[in-house]
């Protein structure tokens, strides 16, 4: 149905032309899910965009074929065009919060759309609707789609997002990274919503993503692409259980299993980011040295946190909003805790907690044996500043963008006063830079200049700089690609069995909290569900939320049938 | 020279850009003019010796009766126009800039303050510049004006002219500063190095001024452009209105107020030419902070 040959994108730039796509092909069968898999700046929306006709200014289709059925659409004017988008091929896009407009009614935008494309009454479009979103699983559909879409939750906003781009029965759906915003439990349903409508309606999907679980779970057939290249396609199966080409080889063995721990990720070779094979040997010694690194553990007892809810009276005080509830647990000193949830679990209020940014209503922690205060009751001066360091989620945002990496990493050195002299505290930054695997020149850049996965490698070593006794990861991976995210854990877990540091390392992909944790904490809603060893909770989890999570995770089939 | 223009965004945008590169030219060339007036200028304006009444309202030199002695001829006190203008344009700069500055140190400060401490500090900054904004300019220049005059000796009233219209004018223009850098400072707060920052434990000074301030410069630049043609703008206004600056230190408002007598009994040049002086100056810095914008904003590019 829909056939690519050898297609190219290039983008004009004042430096001349960029090819962001090169030789590319594909064909997307009637009922088909067609994976596209890919780092970040693969090109992979690149492609579909280009289906489309919806190429970013200035980029354009320099070569090759583009065939839907029986019409070329690189023949198209611009009115045919657009006379197509929609009617025979529609886009889901990532965030349903922001495709949907929030100023019209649910029914409103369908029947909008309904009507753009076919000449029926109101009343036959909104019959249409009720019964597209009923299809969708949206119960009580007439009454619901009077709902604005903030008032939806978000999967059904992504379900009707779906509905949207259905309601003119296209040929193919185009869904860019549809389920990267959701939790698994609603990703699970999305999922399994994409796949009755390739069965039943026979609708031809190309499903982008760069979570290889999710295309293992759906797609029939899958495209590895590269730096806008093609590397390797066929049925999933055969290209992801058994790679023929090293980079697929590569990534498939960066993906963190959910149903076993490994010791080390295998890294690929020229990922970018690892520049040096130098050890940093200064800095290791340095971080060894010194007083005798004891490790530290930390405890919470009964720590409860409370933000001031939303005014519903100008009389009465708000309630307040329970973000974390009576969470009471025990870091061993030189061990990582794990800490998973889906969004709105309170992972990221427990490490604002634990850092003194957020104070906790009624509780108390402990650091070392020794009493931990919250929020402002921790001074500036408090030891524990300097001993408890985080890394954080969003690597292009943790560091600020107008300061050289080597102001950044000198910060720590001269706020605790641990280094003295502006030469001796450049060549610590140096090994250290060294020890995280980054090059020496990286010190006098800005931190533009460096991929996700070198900023938080930097974001590690700004950590570790202040000689910390305990690392919070909030999230430390979620922004990087499966590669570089191997590289960073097999580099925390180097950094934690050389100098005994305790972590606790936040996620909300379970695969990922595997392989770092040893103890682990559910948590839901602000309250724990679940705590104990981390293999054990794995392997027999007790809570039913804990066996939820854990059946609805896409995973890859261990054996894959061939 | 092609492949450093390309390498930088905004020198790129420059080239490509003709009215920008037109205003850029005409501000150049007024700001190069004032700065250098007293070497170019034919006459000082400020002497009173060196002008004479019997020069008095000649027309510029293209005219009849104009002489190449006044290329843009005279007022009625026999005062060379290019001159005057040089001299007015150079005061209105001094007074324009030294505004901007003041406003932008107060407004910058307390604005990145309201934004970092929030609460109580906050409302209580927001509320006094919310007083600011009801006030006209003209009436906080009038007030300081009137208190300068009630509390200072009468001989150091003349000297300090320009300094209570610099204050006066900065007065009305901080508030767009302290506004915008509260903004993009609640916008910085929740950038995870600022976090990282608070967390580590650095003083609040250094988090505001050495790692949020160096993220909001650009749009706080564009203001400063823009408020420095407001300024320059504000007062041409009081000292038409005659709260400025005397006849006999002439700013390009004082040459406007003087030509409008004129208008009407032929002598166009006393008001027109220093009119399109200061236009051409305020609207090549409007065209120059506007590109600046474009530059530090590329969602509107």
């Amino acid at each position: 149905m829909l056939r690519v040959e050898n297609l190219t994108v290039k983008f004009p730039s004042r430096f001349g032309d960029v090819t962001a796509v090169e030789d590319m092909a594909m064909t997307i069968a009637p009922g088909e899910i067609h994976g596209l898999v890919g780092e970040s700046g693969a090109g992979k929306s690149t492609v579909g965009a280009a289906i489309i006709g919806l190429l970013q200014s200035p980029g354009f289709v320099a070569e090759g074929s583009l065939q839907l059925g029986e019409t070329n659409l690189r023949g198209l004017d611009q009115f045919e065009a657009h006379k197509l988008r929609g009617k025979r091929i529609s886009m889901i896009f990532q965030d349903p919060q922001t495709s949907l407009n929030p100023l019209m009614k649910i029914e409103d935008q369908l029947v909008e759309t309904i009507l753009a494309h076919e000449d029926i009454s109101v009343k036959e479009a909104q019959g249409r609707a009720v019964d597209l979103l009923e299809e969708m699983g949206i119960e009580n559909a007439a009454a619901r789609m009077q709902s604005y879409p903030h008032q939806f939750s978000g999967g059904m906003r992504q379900r009707a997002v779906i509905a949207l781009a259905l309601c003119t029965n296209p040929e193919l759906i185009i869904a860019d990274e549809p389920t990267t915003a959701l939790d698994v439990a609603v990703q699970s349903q999305v999922l399994d919503l994409i796949r009755h409508l390739a069965d039943v309606r026979k609708v031809g999907f190309m499903l982008i993503t760069h979570d290889i679980g999710v295309i293992a779970q759906i797609a029939d057939t899958v495209t590895v692409m590269r730096r806008g290249k093609l590397i390797e396609n066929g049925p999933t199966a055969q290209v992801l259980g058994q790679p023929k080409h090293p980079y697929t080889q590569q990534l498939m063995g960066a993906v963190p299993p959910l149903d076993r721990k490994i010791a080390r990720f295998p890294v690929p070779e020229d990922v970018d980011g690892l520049e040096t094979s130098s050890k940093g040997d200064g800095a290791e010694a340095w971080l060894l040295g010194g007083e005798r690194q004891d490790s530290v553990g930390l405890t919470l007892d009964d720590i409860t946190v409370q933000f001031a809810g939303s005014r519903t009276s100008i009389w009465s005080k708000p309630d307040p909003f329970t973000a974390l509830e009576n969470i009471s647990f025990d870091v061993r000193p030189g061990s990582v805790m794990g800490i998973v949830g889906e969004s709105g679990s309170g992972k990221s209020t427990l490490a604002k907690t634990l850092t003194g940014l957020v104070k906790p209503v009624s509780g108390a922690m402990t650091l070392g044996g020794t009493n931990l205060p919250g929020g402002k009751a921790r001074s500036r001066h408090h030891p524990s500043r300097q001993l408890i360091q985080m890394v954080f989620q969003d690597p292009f945002s943790s560091l600020n963008s107008r300061h050289r990496i080597g102001a950044i990493l000198a910060e720590p050195l001269w706020l605790y006063g641990l280094v003295e002299g502006e030469s001796s505290r450049r060549d610590l930054c140096l090994q250290m830079l060294s020890l995280v695997g980054m090059a020496p020149e990286a010190i006098d850049k800005y931190p533009h200049q460096f991929s996700g996965g070198q900023r938080q490698r930097i974001a590690v070593a700004r950590a570790l700089l202040a000689r910390p006794k305990i690392l919070i990861c909030d999230e430390p991976t979620s922004a990087l690609d499966v590669s570089i995210q191997a590289e960073l854990l097999n580099l925390l877990k180097d950094l934690q069995s050389a100098f005994g540091l305790t972590i606790i390392f936040i996620s909300h992909n379970l695969a990922v909290v595997r392989q770092m944790a040893d103890d682990i904490v559910v948590l839901r809603n602000g309250s724990i569900q679940e705590q104990g060893p981390s293999e054990r909770v794995f392997d027999t989890p007790t809570a039913d939320y804990t066996k939820k999570l854990l059946s609805l995770t896409p995973v890859m089939p261990r054996v894959w049938s061939s | 020279m092609l492949d450093f223009i390309k390498r930088h965004e905004g020198l790129w945008l420059f080239s490509r850009s003709p009215a920008v590169i037109i205003a850029a030219i005409v501000a150049v060339i007024i700001i190069l003019g004032a700065v250098l007036a007293p070497w170019i200028a034919p006459v000082n304006p400020y002497d009173l010796a060196s002008f004479s009444l019997m020069d008095g309202l000649l027309p510029p030199m293209w005219e009849e009766f104009g002489t190449e002695k006044f290329p843009l001829g005279t007022d009625d006190q026999g005062r060379d126009m290019i001159s005057s203008i040089l001299y007015g344009a150079r005061l209105s700069l001094i007074i324009g800039i030294a505004a901007m500055a003041i406003a932008t140190v107060l407004g910058v400060g307390l604005g990145l303050a309201a934004g970092y401490y929030g609460g109580r500090f906050d409302a209580v900054a927001m509320r006094i510049a919310d007083i600011q904004l009801a006030l006209p300019a003209i009436l906080t220049a009038l007030l300081i004006d009137g208190i300068a005059r009630g509390i200072l000796p009468p001989d150091m009233q003349q000297n300090l002219r320009v300094t209570v219209l610099t204050i006066a004018i900065a007065l009305s223009l901080w508030v767009n500063f302290a506004r915008t850098a509260r903004a993009s400072t609640f916008v910085q707060m929740n950038k995870e190095y600022v976090q990282a920052a608070v967390m580590q434990g650095q003083h609040p000074l250094r988090v505001m001024f050495v790692h949020i301030l160096p993220n909001i410069l650009g749009p706080l630049l564009v203001i400063m452009t823009v408020d420095l043609a407001s300024a320059i703008l504000l007062e041409a206004t009081l000292s038409f209105l005659g709260i400025g600056l005397p006849a006999d230190s002439p700013s390009l408002g004082t040459l406007i107020r003087i030509g409008m007598q004129f208008l009407l009994s032929g002598e166009w040049w006393i008001l027109w030419i220093p009119t399109l002086f200061l236009v051409a100056l305020v609207v090549s810095i409007n065209i120059l902070g506007d590109f600046l914008r474009d530059v530090f904003n590329p969602r509107l590019r």
